[in-house]
Formats: structure tokens, C-alpha cells, sequence
């Protein structure tokens, strides 16, 4: 029987009291109620304070460049079906820089777990807005506020056809640590928005404004999707948490010849065994 | 002996169609050949031609030259006639347009009516090869089943495809029956009709090559393309991936966790892919990239060939790491060189580098059948017996190359790379002492790879008075100049790079200082390998000799440029 602490290893560099903590916490939960060996398990990040946690959580760890979290991940699957990976990372790295990567990886659906520690606030860089930051929040860049509106990521996930769409806060450890379990054991991509505050440079989405605001909706067919659109644009007074969305499609493993019985990394070859490739050119 | 031909007509009419169904008649019937393309970039209209050179021994160049035209319009005849011959003949089709009242060439087909008595327009192509079998003096039966093998499983088609190939030798009989003598046959056997990018993807898939990331890009797709049909029957995934940025990571993950990757693409492409480049070198996971070079800055002549990019591939990257930077000199070269790149990159840990250009990648030539039992492939992985425990992914080493596990190798053992400066467990540090340790481990790789560079390939005069540098593509044309010059009575030789980077100098050294004429021969505006053996070896040369127009070199342009400064 693995203890979440098992999974607990390095020295975090994250400011006291930052939501990343409650998440690291429901990762190494998660991972130890499943009973997931270290060695079968890859997190793949990007850059930003969240991406560091590769190196706070026991298992295989990518931690590549900012925005670049996914295609790795995807990677990674094609070459071994037997990792389980999961993306963990900010929101300025999976919406912003990684955007184009967020989009069409959906709609690919490898079977990855994504979870996207969103604090609306770049925190590594120092203050700037997010894509996901309130309009009118002013920051060091964004002087006069925020002008555009904000990315919703969950309805645009709907939208491409995510088969797993849920909201978290860290705040609410159990529950997170619940979705993840959830998320990790979905056939496909789910996407996990982790809502979290940035104690140093959000001062409008704070603990006690997500606390007062979060509420746990009663949500009998996750299978709803135009219910689950509707879950997903609620935000202001009343922010809903939960898995709003869960129906599973054919995931793009499914879909590749190759990836099909044993991994590709563990396959023997020999060159010679294709040397009748080119008999097609005589 | 030799025979050219060159088939021209507008993008959309099947120049290809044409080249490849004959090219592929003829290797199989036993000649040598080459065939290159000049296209547009479009897909319908403009001005597109083919040519094919037929020789005794393979040739290394089309040349300008024309025995037998096929114009599949009036613009065709219009740029190319200068180049024909008195005994040269012009197959084209009365119906689309007449050749001038004085030319007596003429072999009129009727192409269009002929192909729809057969079956369909589409086949006017099927028509042109029929006529042109019968001016080489050969009969149609190789590319009747040729056509029966490409149109396996719509024999209907491939019947059609047949009655369109007699009709145009029939047609023709009455012009000019085998009014060409072909050149011996190949005393080498069996040979492949193949083009560039179609060697590199058997290449990769030979060497063991299991994922193939790309955004296609002219002119690099074909590779993507020859890989991408594998993928039903070979234990092989291609992904277009979304840009050449999510490329170059998703073949990064795929490598980190344990199969041989690759990146195809062009400069432009290639540009996005730099950061992940460096993400490479400094995470030390293997990677092999082709850059297919065409004509920069920007989009610059999408369809055309240039050397422009060496120094860039050299450079790419944010930070100091090692990497190696290989081309090949032909397409037989090619295939075993792209092997060595894969072997590299496992051997030690970093990224390689493949320059390919547009004339090396859409070039057919006949080739002797592939040494496949020549082909390595050593993951260079730590095995059970080597491992320590706990695991380092960067444990220091005295050669730099630290023991490579895969993820889920081990159990127990776990594996964490990162694009920050790490420690030798992978995790991030920022004090200057392991930041020394770590970056002097990844740079201590460059001595073992610098050994592992080939010496350019002499050619030639080993006491030569004039000697011409060049590398990767420009090979075959500077070996018909060579033989040209030597045969004039100059005592010359090549100096040509394949391996290029790390720089192998034992040759520049030995030969440099004897010879009084050099003369480098770049596809480049600012002579890029001459800057590179300056910059490596203090050594500089005499003369350039440069084309940027898109265009490759003919020989003629060299040996004109050579006799200029020879005989002042």
C-alpha cells in the first residue's frame, strides 16, 4: 500500500503558502491510491513555478521549455504506451506560449492527463497578466488593466472535443485529489483547471475570493455536454467545481498501427530485417 | 555516349508522371540515369521541366543539352529549343499548338485524342512515354508492367494506362523508329530508381528510426511522405505535427523515452525549431534533424536549391552545446551517412544534424541496391549489469557521456531531465560550481565526436596545382568538372565534406599549403564553408566560386570560372 509521502521528494523553491503546495500534495495522493510505480509514471512540464514540480514529485520527470509541455508528453506516449504521463503545469505555459499545442493535442486525444495549475497571474516572470487574468487587472505591463476578456480554457476544450473536462481548487484538497485520480484513469485527454492563488502577485483572485465563490454544483450525466458548456462559463459570483465532462472517444493511440501491444521503446530490431524496402525502386 | 531528354509543360500536366514511368522503365531495363526537376511553386500553370540524362555509368548532372524534347505546350519549345541539337527530336501534340514552319524535328502526337480513345485525357502523359520508347528504340513491355504493378488493385485502369502506351509508340513509329542509340547497358546488375528524400526515409527506417515528427515543407516533405506509408505495415508513427516547434518536442519526448526520432524540414521551419534545438543539447537527448536547404531569407524560392543555411545549422541554438552537422555527397553516401547520424546521436546523447538541399532531395538517380547489413544500430543504452543505483541521468563521466536509461527501464529508477541547469540527478541548480561541472561534462562529448568526423573525400590529382572545395550536393557536379579539367591536361583535385562539423582538419592541413589554386565552389552568396576553414584552421582560399540564383550548378559555370583564373 503506497502513502502519498512516497511520492513526496526535493526541496520545493515555492513561496509560503502558495496554492502549488495543496496541488503537489493531491498529486502524491493521487499517484498512491493508485498504486502507480515511480518508474511508470512521467510528469511533463514547461516553464513557470508551477513547471518545477517535476522535481518535487517522485517519478519520471521532462521539465522542457516554457509552452512546450505537451508535444513531449505526446512523445513520450508514442514511444512508451505503458507511461502514464501527465502534463502539470501553469497557465501561462499551457494557454498562452503553449496555446497552438493545447488546441490540436486535444483534438489528437493521446491519453495524458493535463493538469493546469492556474493562478491568472504570471508568477516567475514577476506580475504580468495571464491569458486567464481578470479584465481590468493591472499589473506592471498591463498598466491601464487588462483589456482583453479572459480564455476560458474549459468551454474551449469542450469546443475541440475534450473527453474529460473538469474545475479544481486547491482550496479543496480531497476533491482535487479525487479528479485527479479521475483524470489520470480517463482513456484520452482530460483536462484538470486547477484553480490556485498567487499569494505574492494575485491580490484580486485570493483565497478568501475563490473560497467564497467556489460551490460544488449537483451534476448527474457528465456524459451532458451542453450542460457541461454551461458549467463551464459560469464565473464571477458563483464558480463551479466538479467534472463536468466525462465520455470517453478513440484516443489517437488507438488510431496508430504501431503503437498497438508492446511499447515501441521496448521492440527489438535489427536493420537488416527491412532490407526489402528497396525492392519497391527496382 | 548519353541521351537527354527534357519534358516541360505547365504545373498540373505530369511532367512527373512522364519521368517517373520512364526513368523507372529504363533502370529496370538496365540503363543509368539521372533525373532532376525545375519547379514552380504553384500547383497549377507557370513553366515546370524535367531532365533526364541517360550514360554509360550514372551520371552526376543533367546538362543543358537536348536529344529528345517533349513540349506539352508551345512554351516548352519556346525556352528550350536553343538547347537542341540538329539530330534532336520534339514530341508534342498538333492539337495544343505547331511548332514553327521551319522546324523539321517535329514528331507530332496527338496526346489528348490519343489518351481519351484510350480511356481518359489523363493518361496524354501514358501517350508521351509510349512516343518516347519508341525513339530510344525499346519496346514497352518493362512499363506495361510497371504500369500493371502501380495499378495493382484497378486493373481497369492499368489495361487503359497500357492502350494509352502503345498508341503513342505506334504514333510515333512513323518519325523516327529508334533514331537514338541508348548507351551500354549497367554492368553493376539490379539497380534502384530512387530520389533523395526517398533514401533518407528508408535510411531512418532502416536505422531503427520509430518516430518521424514534421510540418511538411518544401523541400524536405518527400521524407515525411516516403515514412508516413510505412506506417501501416512497419513499426514506424509519423505525426504532422501542428508547427515545427510542437515537431521538435514531440521527437524530444519520443526520444527521452526510448525510441530513435526525427525532425524533417526546411530553413524556415528549422528556425522554429531552434529553442528545442538547444533543449536538446542541454537535456542531452538524441535527436536527428534533416534540413532540406531551399533558398532564404524568409520564404525565399520555396521550390529551388541553395547552401545557405551551414553556418546557421552550426550556430542554431541559444547557448554553447555540442552537435554535428552531416550532409552527404550522394545518394549512396546518403543513405549510410544518415545511418551514421543516428548512431551519433545515441552514442553521444546530442543532437544531429542532416543538410540536405533541394537538388540532393528531388533528384533520382539509378543506384546499386543498399548495404543494409552495413546499417548500425546501437542505442548505446546502460545496461542491467552497469547501472548504479539511485540513478543520475547526468552522472559525470570522464568522456561526458553519461550512462543513458529510459524511463520504466528500471524499477525503481526514475529519470529527470531538464532545460534548466541541472545537477546529476537532473534536478535544478544555480551555483557556479556544478554549473561548471555540468557544462564542461556536456562539452567534453565534442572530443570523442570531433574523432568520429570523415575527412573530406579527394578526388582527383593527389599532387594537384589546382584543387576545388565544396561539400554536400555539389559533389557529382564537381567530379564531372574534375574529369573535364583533368582530361584538359590540369592537374586538379576536389576536396568535398561530408561530415562537416565538428570541422575535420587533417586533410585542410596536409593539403592546403602545397596547392597554389583554391578555388571553393559554394550554392551560397558568402562562401560558408571558406568562412568555416578560416574561422577553424587559419587557412584561406583563392578563389570563390558562388551561385545564389536557386538554381544548381552546371558544370560549364565551374570550369568556365576555373579556366578564367588558371590561365591569368
Amino acid at each position: 500500500m503506497s502513502k502519498a509521502e512516497d511520492y513526496l521528494i526535493g526541496k520545493t523553491a515555492w513561496c509560503p503558502g502558495c496554492g502549488n503546495f495543496a496541488i503537489r500534495e493531491a498529486l502524491a495522493g493521487a499517484l498512491a491510491e493508485i498504486e502507480l510505480a515511480p518508474h511508470d509514471v512521467l510528469i511533463c512540464s514547461g516553464i513557470g513555478q508551477a513547471a518545477k514540480i517535476p522535481h518535487y514529485i517522485r517519478a519520471n520527470g521532462f521539465n522542457g521549455l516554457h509552452g512546450r509541455a505537451v508535444p513531449p508528453a505526446l512523445g513520450a506516449r508514442i514511444a512508451n504506451t505503458k507511461l502514464k504521463v501527465i502534463v502539470a503545469s501553469g497557465d501561462g505555459d499551457s494557454y498562452g506560449e503553449g496555446g497552438n499545442h493545447f488546441i490540436h493535442n486535444i483534438r489528437r486525444n493521446p491519453d495524458i492527463a493535463h493538469f493546469v495549475h492556474n493562478n491568472q497571474v504570471y508568477g516567475l516572470t514577476k506580475g504580468q497578466a495571464s491569458p486567464t487574468s481578470e479584465p481590468g487587472m493591472k499589473t506592471g505591463v498591463q498598466v491601464g488593466g487588462v483589456a482583453a476578456p479572459a480564455l476560458n480554457p474549459l468551454a474551449l476544450a469542450l469546443v475541440l472535443g475534450a473527453g474529460f473536462v473538469a474545475r479544481c481548487f486547491s482550496g479543496e484538497k480531497e476533491h482535487l485529489k479525487k479528479t485527479m485520480i479521475a483524470a489520470i484513469n480517463f482513456p484520452g485527454y482530460a483536462l484538470v483547471d486547477i484553480l490556485q492563488p498567487c499569494i505574492v502577485f494575485n491580490k484580486l483572485n485570493t483565497y478568501a475570493w475563490y473560497k467564497k465563490r467556489v460551490y460544488f454544483p449537483p451534476i448527474d450525466n457528465a456524459q451532458d455536454w451542453s450542460a457541461a458548456m454551461e458549467l463551464s462559463r459560469q464565473w464571477g459570483d458563483q464558480i463551479p467545481l466538479g467534472i463536468f465532462y466525462s465520455q470517453p472517444r478513440p484516443t489517437y493511440e488507438s488510431s496508430v498501427p504501431a503503437l498497438q501491444g508492446e511499447p515501441l521503446a521496448w521492440k527489438p530490431f535489427e536493420p537488416v530485417s527491412v532490407a526489402h524496402l528497396q525492392e519497391e525502386f527496382y | 555516349m548519353e541521351i537527354n531528354i527534357l519534358v516541360g509543360g505547365e504545373a498540373g500536366q505530369g511532367m512527373e508522371t512522364v519521368m517517373n514511368l520512364l526513368g523507372r522503365s529504363l533502370v529496370r531495363a538496365g540503363f543509368s540515369l539521372i533525373y532532376t526537376k525545375d519547379y514552380m511553386s504553384r500547383v497549377r500553370g507557370g513553366h515546370n521541366f524535367s531532365r533526364l540524362r541517360i550514360a554509360g555509368e550514372t551520371p552526376w548532372t543533367t546538362v543543358a543539352s537536348i536529344d529528345i524534347m517533349v513540349a506539352l505546350n508551345a512554351e516548352t519549345y519556346a525556352l528550350h529549343h536553343s538547347n537542341l541539337t540538329p539530330s534532336s527530336r520534339v514530341i508534342y501534340d498538333p492539337e495544343l499548338f505547331e511548332l514553327p514552319e521551319d522546324e523539321n524535328r517535329g514528331v507530332p502526337v496527338m496526346l489528348k485524342k490519343l489518351a481519351k480513345e484510350a480511356g481518359g485525357a489523363v493518361m496524354a502523359n501514358t501517350v508521351a512515354v509510349g512516343a518516347l520508347l519508341l525513339l530510344l528504340g525499346l519496346q514497352t513491355k518493362i512499363a506495361e508492367n510497371l504500369l500493371h504493378e502501380s495499378f495493382a488493385k484497378k486493373e481497369g485502369v492499368a489495361v487503359q494506362n497500357t492502350n494509352a502506351l502503345r498508341a503513342g509508340y505506334d504514333a510515333a513509329t512513323q518519325y523516327c523508329k529508334a533514331c537514338f542509340v541508348l548507351p551500354p547497358k549497367s554492368e553493376h546488375g539490379k539497380m534502384l530508381f530512387i530520389d533523395g528524400n526517398q533514401v533518407l526515409g528508408m535510411a531512418a527506417l532502416a536505422s531503427g528510426c520509430r518516430f518521424i515528427s514534421a510540418y511538411p515543407m518544401t523541400p524536405s516533405t518527400g521524407v515525411l511522405n516516403y515514412m508516413a506509408g510505412k506506417t501501416n505495415k512497419y513499426v514506424v508513427v509519423a505525426e504532422q505535427a501542428e508547427d515545427e516547434i510542437a515537431a521538435i518536442n514531440m521527437a524530444l519526448g519520443a526520444s527521452y523515452a526510448g525510441v530513435r526520432a526525427m525532425v524533417a524540414t526546411s530553413g524556415g521551419g528549422f528556425s522554429l525549431m531552434v529553442e528545442g534545438l538547444s533543449l536538446a543539447g542541454m537535456t542531452e537527448t538524441p535527436l536527428v534533424v534533416i534540413v532540406a536547404m531551399r533558398p532564404g531569407p524568409a520564404t525565399g524560392l520555396p521550390t529551388r536549391t541553395e547552401q545557405g543555411d551551414l553556418e546557421f545549422v552550426i550556430h542554431a541554438g541559444h547557448g554553447e552545446f555540442p552537435r554535428a552537422v552531416l550532409s552527404a555527397s550522394s545518394h549512396e553516401d546518403a543513405f549510410y551517412r544518415l545511418n551514421k547520424a543516428f548512431e551519433l546521436a545515441d552514442r553521444y546523447q546530442v543532437p544531429v544534424i542532416f543538410l540536405s538541399d533541394q537538388n540532393f532531395a528531388d533528384t533520382h538517380r539509378s543506384v546499386q541496391p543498399f548495404d543494409f547489413s552495413r546499417l548500425g544500430y546501437d542505442r548505446a543504452l546502460v545496461s542491467a549489469g552497469e547501472i548504479e543505483k539511485p540513478y543520475q541521468r547526468y552522472r559525470v563521466t570522464e568522456s561526458g557521456v553519461s550512462p543513458r536509461a529510459l524511463p520504466g527501464q528500471f524499477e525503481g529508477e526514475t529519470v529527470l531531465v531538464d532545460s534548466d541547469e541541472h545537477d546529476q540527478n537532473g534536478n535544478i541548480i544555480e551555483d557556479a560550481a556544478t554549473r561548471r561541472l555540468m557544462f564542461d561534462k556536456r562539452m567534453r562529448k565534442l572530443v570523442a565526436l570531433a574523432n568520429e568526423m570523415d575527412e573530406p573525400d579527394l578526388y582527383g590529382d593527389l599532387h594537384p596545382g589546382i584543387l576545388l572545395l565544396g561539400w554536400g550536393s555539389t559533389y557529382g557536379v564537381l567530379r564531372e568538372v574534375i574529369d573535364a579539367l583533368a582530361a584538359s591536361g590540369n592537374k586538379v583535385a576536389m576536396l568535398h565534406f561530408s561530415d562537416i562539423w565538428p570541422l575535420p582538419q587533417k586533410r585542410i592541413n596536409d593539403l592546403l599549403p602545397e596547392v597554389k589554386q583554391i578555388f571553393c565552389v559554394e550554392n551560397n552568396a558568402t562562401a560558408q564553408l571558406a568562412a568555416l576553414i578560416r574561422r577553424e584552421t587559419g587557412r584561406s582560399v583563392d578563389h570563390l566560386i558562388l551561385k545564389y540564383d536557386g538554381r544548381p550548378f552546371l558544370p560549364e559555370e565551374i570550369i568556365e570560372e576555373v579556366e578564367k583564373h588558371v590561365q591569368s
